[in-house]
Order: C-alpha cells, then sequence, then structure tokens
C-alpha cells in the first residue's frame, strides 16, 4: 500500500496534520458499541424463545432491553461509526484538518458518547418517552441537541476551509444526514418536562399527529441516518478498497437529490389502515414506491466500482463486506417498497416480517459496511501495512453472513405465517386462531433467529480480537498469496 | 474546473477530472434499464394519486374510503356467521346443547373467544393456574350448570357490576380474628379434612376453631357452598395450593379473586356459546 493509498499526510504535497485521534476513539468505541449491542439483541432474542431469561427483574424485561439493543446498534454502534469515519472523510477529501481541530473534534467524540450512556441507564431505569428509536427523555435530547450542532459545525467548517476545490459526493451524503436527523430530532422530540428534575416530560404533539410525527421522525432516521449517512461511507471506502474510480458520477447525483427529495415523505407507510387520513397514507405508499430506484442507484453505483476489481473480492474479505452490504441494501430497499404497498403490508404489518426487514438492512447493510470499514481504517489509522489476520476476516465474514441467512429466512417465514394466521377463518365464520396459537407457531422460528444472532455475534468477537492485534500492530504469519481463498475453501 | 481528464483503461470510459485523496469518478451515463424504471414507478405513483384519494377531501376516481373497507369486511364476516347466530339469540342453553347443528357452532365460536379473552388467566384448554380456577375438572365455585356458568361469565366475581357473585372471606389473620398458633391449628384441621394430614392434637384444636369461624360458608365436613362461591375443602383440589404454608397464608389474609363482567364486553349470543363451551370443557354439570 502506498503513502497516498493509506491516506497518510504527505509532508512533501503539506498536507495538513489530520486529527485521526479523534477518528481512533470513535473506531474503537464503535467496535466495543458493536459487541454489547448484539449482546443484547441476543439475550432479547433468547427471550422470546425462554422467557424466564427475563430474570424476573423490572431491569431485565424485554420492555426495556429492547430499546438498548436498537438504541446501541444504530446509535452507538452504527452512530459512533459513522460519526467517526464521517471526520476521517471530510477531512481527506478537503484536503483540510478539521474544523475547529481536534478540541472540536473531542468534545464530540465524548458528548456522544456521554449521550450513549444516559440514554442507555434511562432505557434499563425505566425512563423512556414512548417513542421508537426516540425513546431517550429530553434531558438526554437537549445534550444531543448541543452535541450534534458542534458536529455539524465541524463538518461544515471542514468543507468551508477544503483545499480541493469540489465536494465529493460522500460530503454530500453525509451534510445531508447531519443536516436532516438535526431537524428530525428536534422536531420529534419536542416536549414539555413536567418539572425542572424530573425526568418526565408530555410531546408537544396528541393522537394521530404525533403518530404522524413519529414515523416522520422513524422512517427518516432509515432514510438519512441508516442510508444516506452509510452510503457516504460506502462512497469512500469501496473506491479506496477496491482502487477503482466510482462507477458513474451523474448517478451519485441524480440519485443523491432524488433520494432525499422522496424519503422525506414516504414515513406515512408506517401507519396504513389507522386512524391516519387515507390520502396521507397514499403519500407514504407512493413515495415509497418511487424510492426504489433512487436507493438502487446507489447499489449501482457502489457494485459496478468494483468493474475491473473483481477479483479483489477473492484477496481481500475487507472489500467482500462492503460489497455485500451494498447487496443487502439493494435487496431490502426494493423489499422496503413491497412492503410499503397497502395489500402487502395488511399482511406484513406488526409481524416478525417487519423485523427480518429491518435486520436484513441493519445486519446486512449497516453492519456490513461498518465491518468493511473498520477492516479498511483500522490498519490506515494505525498505520499498520494490513489487518492482523485476513484467514480472520474470512472467518468472521462467512460467519456473520450465514447468521444473516437464518436471521431473515427465519423472520420471513414466521412473519408471513404469522400474518396468514391473524387473519384465517374457519369455515364457520370465525377466527381460526387465537394469538396464543400464533406465538406458540412462531416459537421454533425464534430460536432459528436467535443462533443466527449468536453467529452474528461470535463473527463480530473474531473482529473485536483481530482489530485489537492489529492496533497492538501484530501480524498473523499466514499463507500470502490468496489467503481469504484458503479460508473459504476450509 | 476539471483539470485532468483521463480515460480509464479497463472501462474505457472518461473520468470527470477530479479527484479527492486519490478517489476519482468515471463520466459513466446513467443506465437507461434505470431511468426507465425510475420514470415508470412516477408515471404509476400518479396514476395510483388519481384513481385513490391524495389531498384531504378528495377520495379520488374509486371512491375509496379505509374505513367503508374495513366496515364491508366485518358485515362480510358478520354475514356467514348470522344465521347460527340468529338461532343462538332465541334458543335457550340447553336448547344449544341438543342441537347437534348449533353445537357444532357454538362450540366453534366458543372456542376462539376462549382462546382470546379466557386464555389469559384460565390458560389454553381452561387448565387454569395458582388463582385461576381450572375450568376442565367437574370442582366449581360457583356451580358447574349451564345457567351457573352463565351467570358467571355474565355478571363476572367481586367486581362493580350490579349482579356481581359477591363474597368475602374475613381476614382471620390480618384483622386480628384468630391468633397465628390458632390459624395453625385450624390449617391442619382444614388439611385433614381430605385426609391430606392424620388426626392429631392440633386437628382437633383446630376443629373447635373451624365449627366456630368456618362452617357456616364451607360446611362441616368441608363440602363447601357454590351459593357462596365457598370452595371445598375436602377433596384436595386447592386454588391457592395445598401445602401448610399455602392454607395458612389463605385463611391469615382471605383470598378474594375477581373476574370481569364480561357481559359489558361480548354480546349476549357470543356469552351463550362461551358458556356452553366452558361447560363442555369437561366438568359440566
Amino acid at each position: 500500500m502506498s503513502d497516498a493509498a493509506i491516506g497518510r499526510p504527505q509532508a512533501a504535497g503539506g498536507a495538513p496534520a489530520y486529527a485521526d485521534d479523534v477518528t481512533r476513539a470513535f473506531m474503537v468505541m464503535s467496535i466495543f458499541w458493536g459487541v454489547v449491542g448484539f449482546t443484547v439483541g441476543l439475550v432479547i432474542a433468547l427471550q422470546m424463545v425462554f422467557p424466564a431469561l427475563n430474570l424476573d427483574l423490572e431491569w431485565t424485561t424485554f420492555g426495556r432491553l429492547r430499546p438498548l439493543h436498537t438504541s446501541a446498534v444504530i446509535f452507538a454502534f452504527g452512530g459512533t461509526a459513522l460519526i467517526g469515519t464521517s471526520l476521517h472523510i471530510v477531512q481527506r477529501t478537503c484536503r483540510a484538518r478539521l474544523f475547529g481541530g481536534a478540541p472540536l473534534g473531542w468534545f464530540v467524540f465524548f458528548g456522544y458518547q456521554f449521550f450513549i450512556l444516559i440514554a442507555a441507564t434511562g432505557y434499563v431505569l425505566g425512563i423512556t418517552q414512548s417513542k421508537e428509536y426516540a425513546e431517550p427523555e429530553w434531558y438526554a435530547d437537549l445534550w444531543l441537541t448541543i452535541v450534534w450542532v458542534a458536529y455539524l459545525v465541524a463538518f461544515m467548517g471542514t468543507i468551508f476551509k477544503r483545499e480541493e476545490p469540489h465536494i465529493y459526493v460522500a460530503n454530500w451524503f453525509l451534510l445531508g444526514f447531519i443536516l436532516t436527523i438535526a431537524v428530525l430530532h428536534i422536531v420529534n422530540n419536542t416536549a414539555i418536562p413536567v418539572s425542572l428534575f424530573g425526568a418526565k416530560s408530555y410531546s408537544a404533539y396528541a393522537g394521530v399527529q404525533d403518530a404522524m410525527i413519529q414515523w416522520w421522525y422513524g422512517h427518516n432516521a432509515v432514510g438519512f441516518f441508516l442510508t444516506a449517512g452509510f452510503l457516504g461511507m460506502m462512497y469512500y471506502i469501496i473506491p479506496k478498497q477496491a482502487d477503482r474510480p466510482v462507477y458513474s458520477y451523474r448517478l451519485s447525483i441524480v440519485h443523491f437529490w432524488a433520494l432525499v427529495f422522496l424519503y422525506i415523505w414516504a414515513g406515512p407507510h408506517h401507519l396504513h389502515y389507522t386512524a391516519l387520513p387515507d390520502w396521507a397514507q397514499t403519500l407514504g405508499m407512493v413515495f415509497s414506491i418511487m424510492l426504489w430506484m433512487p436507493s438502487w442507484g446507489g447499489m449501482i453505483n457502489g457494485i459496478m466500482t468494483l468493474a475491473g476489481a473483481w477479483d479483489k473480492l477473492r484477496t481481500d474479505p475487507g472489500l467482500r463486506f462492503s460489497v455485500t452490504a451494498v447487496g443487502f441494501y439493494g435487496m431490502s430497499t426494493f423489499e422496503g417498497p413491497v412492503m410499503s404497498i397497502k395489500a402487502v403490508n395488511a399482511l406484513s404489518h406488526y409481524t416478525d416480517w417487519t423485523i427480518g426487514h429491518v435486520h436484513s438492512g441493519a445486519l446486512g447493510w449497516v453492519g456490513f459496511i461498518v465491518f468493511g470499514t473498520l477492516y479498511y481504517l483500522v490498519p490506515v489509522l494505525w498505520r499498520r501495512e494490513r489487518v492482523y489476520s485476513t484467514r480472520l476476516v474470512a472467518w468472521h465474514f462467512w460467519i456473520a453472513t450465514l447468521g444473516i441467512v437464518l436471521y431473515i429466512t427465519a423472520m420471513w417465514v414466521s412473519g408471513i405465517m404469522q400474518g396468514l394466521m391473524w387473519r384465517a377463518y374457519d369455515e364457520l365464520g370465525f377466527l381460526q386462531y387465537s394469538f396464543v396459537e400464533t406465538v406458540v407457531a412462531m416459537r421454533p422460528f425464534y430460536a432459528i433467529r436467535a443462533i443466527g444472532g449468536l453467529l452474528y455475534v461470535c463473527g463480530s468477537l473474531i473482529m473485536a480480537y483481530n482489530l485489537w492485534r492489529t492496533i497492538r500492530g501484530d501480524v498473523a504469519s499466514e499463507a500470502t498469496g490468496v489467503p481469504a481463498l484458503a479460508a473459504a475453501r476450509a | 474546473m476539471p483539470t485532468k481528464i483521463e480515460k480509464d483503461e479497463i472501462t474505457g470510459r472518461e473520468t470527470t477530472g477530479h479527484e479527492w485523496d486519490g478517489v476519482r469518478e468515471l463520466n459513466t451515463p446513467l443506465p437507461k434499464w434505470w431511468v426507465n424504471l425510475f420514470w415508470v414507478t412516477i408515471v404509476w405513483a400518479v396514476g395510483y394519486m388519481v384513481v385513490y384519494p391524495s389531498l384531504p377531501w378528495v377520495t379520488g376516481w374509486f371512491g375509496y374510503w379505509s374505513r367503508a373497507e374495513l366496515t364491508r369486511s366485518l358485515e362480510e364476516q358478520r354475514g356467514q356467521r348470522a344465521g347460527f347466530v340468529a338461532r343462538i339469540e332465541t334458543a335457550d342453553l340447553a336448547q344449544i346443547r341438543a342441537d347437534a347443528e348449533l353445537l357444532n357452532f357454538a362450540l366453534a365460536g366458543g372456542r376462539q373467544v376462549f382462546a382470546d379473552n379466557c386464555a389469559p388467566c384460565h390458560g389454553a384448554g381452561g387448565a387454569g393456574a395458582v388463582g385461576y380456577p381450572n375450568l376442565a375438572d367437574d370442582d366449581w365455585l360457583w356451580g358447574g350448570g349451564l345457567a351457573d356458568i352463565h351467570a358467571t361469565i355474565r355478571y363476572g366475581i367481586r367486581n362493580a357490576d350490579t349482579n356481581s357473585r359477591i363474597s368475602q372471606m374475613p381476614r382471620y389473620g390480618v384483622d386480628g380474628i384468630l391468633k397465628a398458633d390458632e390459624i395453625g391449628k385450624d390449617a391442619d384441621h382444614v388439611l385433614s379434612l381430605s385426609g391430606a394430614v392424620a388426626a392429631s392434637p392440633s386437628t382437633a384444636a383446630g376443629a373447635t376453631l373451624y365449627a366456630e369461624h368456618c362452617v357456616a360458608c364451607h360446611g362441616g365436613a368441608g363440602e363447601g357452598n357454590q351459593e357462596l362461591g365457598a370452595p371445598r375443602l375436602n377433596d384436595r383440589i386447592w386454588l391457592y395450593g395445598g401445602d401448610r404454608a399455602s392454607v395458612v397464608k389463605s385463611i391469615a389474609n382471605a383470598r378474594a379473586g375477581a373476574m370481569p363482567a364480561w357481559e359489558e364486553r361480548l354480546d349476549a349470543a357470543t356469552i351463550k356459546m362461551l358458556t356452553v363451551y366452558v361447560h363442555a370443557l369437561g366438568g359440566g354439570k
């Protein structure tokens, strides 16, 4: 790897000293939160099979651990990786040191980690405003707003003082992510605290308006946090790993603007067949359908960037993670519009199908693109030749992929079965199944899902070990040449 | 401004001439199939918005209204059951049991209603749990005849309904009616009624207390009284556990299991079906 390829500031070119210590801290915490978040997910998956695992303690019941799991993977694992990577990308592609320098970077780092801490402790203690993916109460929301504005200032400031004439596509997506998340966060969390020293607050919205605001937020957390943000990550990491130019500049422009324009309207599809007026449901559905191609624009640009470098998939399992991530992204952004169609939604909504859909996006797209990024960025940031063991990366890849396949297929079968059981009538006109009968029928699939989750956790532990050895500077003595292929055969 | 447009050897495409940290971009045109499919979804979306409601107060060409669709769907299912339901409404409980067709319908309907409303406490199949009576045996607190079960379901037990079944055992320990050692002796006597413990000085002492405090409701031999919902004590069937500690606790604190008046939530025909179903679970009198 040349100096340029690993992004080392070049003394001769007068490249600025990047605030890499901050980025390194983000990477380490992302690995940590990943393992924590996946493990909590495994625990609650097992609780669905063996309810006694809630230990009969209020702090460890499903209702409290579930938001702990979702927030730990989305905001702690994904968010920490995303913010860290974005600071790396914006400095490199602008050829400018982070605006505000290391102090502002450290404020964002510690501020964000502190937010995670106060949010997580709140969940376990039962403090929640009961809004999905926005559970933290007002005090945590206010703190996150301050941190987020600091992040926006650092990011935008770096773009303003850039040395490159143009702004790279990854930065469009990242800025879109930061700005929109700021707006979503503030609007959905507008609430009036009951008292200055109490955790409880009441939302500014009520009834169906509250539901609409919540799912405008919830869907765009998916659209701008989990999609636009990680697309920004993808637009930098894949060309770097493949060492190839981005497939199409024009496609990146068109799909960027189409994506950000269309996504923001699609939220009502979470409220089909509810008190939400029909016309709003229609809007949510048609905008979701129109989102199909803009979403796939990112997939095309990601995968086609490999044109001429497909052979690297055999030798670089890190790249394999990134490309498989884009594949999962394509799959779930096709599944999403299908599920938004009212006739399909009538069957799929409230069932495990939704859980399977979310996890093909979370485990497949977000998880894998972060793994691909970590396997690329950790050696770059710690100035290592390569990761400790390519063979372990390949093991991680196959174990995690198998885990996702088990997870998603179990949830498809379980969810569709559940939906069909709910709507089945017997020949006399009575509902064929009671709720508890559907739960009994789903139990074997819950077990398969938990096995899938266990594999995913195991994979993340392998990664944590591998990257820890990489950071220490160790290099495994494994056959050079095509180690990944050998591992794949084993 | 683009500075160094190059030709990519592998694809033959030109780059845009920009470069960031070594990353360049190709000037590949938009894929045709992608653009076409995008247009298809847009045209479809516009078409859908014309025929379905897409503005406030405008229903679209199809005049669709999801509330109307729901109502129609419910009517359809109701219509399928209507013939039998009308017969159930007019028939009395004995007639339903005697008519094979009606009985079949009532058991099917009762099963479904039971599973969604009763099973959470009484268990799937009515097997019961601690504090929630088993409905599949022939031991009944408030009577196991069709009329008894019907009344229990309609009005419930120990609730605010004016017709609710009501009774309350005194709290012998909490309210200081009996001393702790007296309660123990009483419990020994209660356990001896079913032969669970052998006669002893303690059971003899307990018998005196029992005769004074318990016999009015539970009967001299512990045969119970369904008029008062006073459980039978000589059959080794225990709602709150039959070990000594549980019996002591029952005497000291008294128990007062409650059940909602289902008349407030289920219609008359449904309650009849549910009655016939529960009656048929195993122990109907």
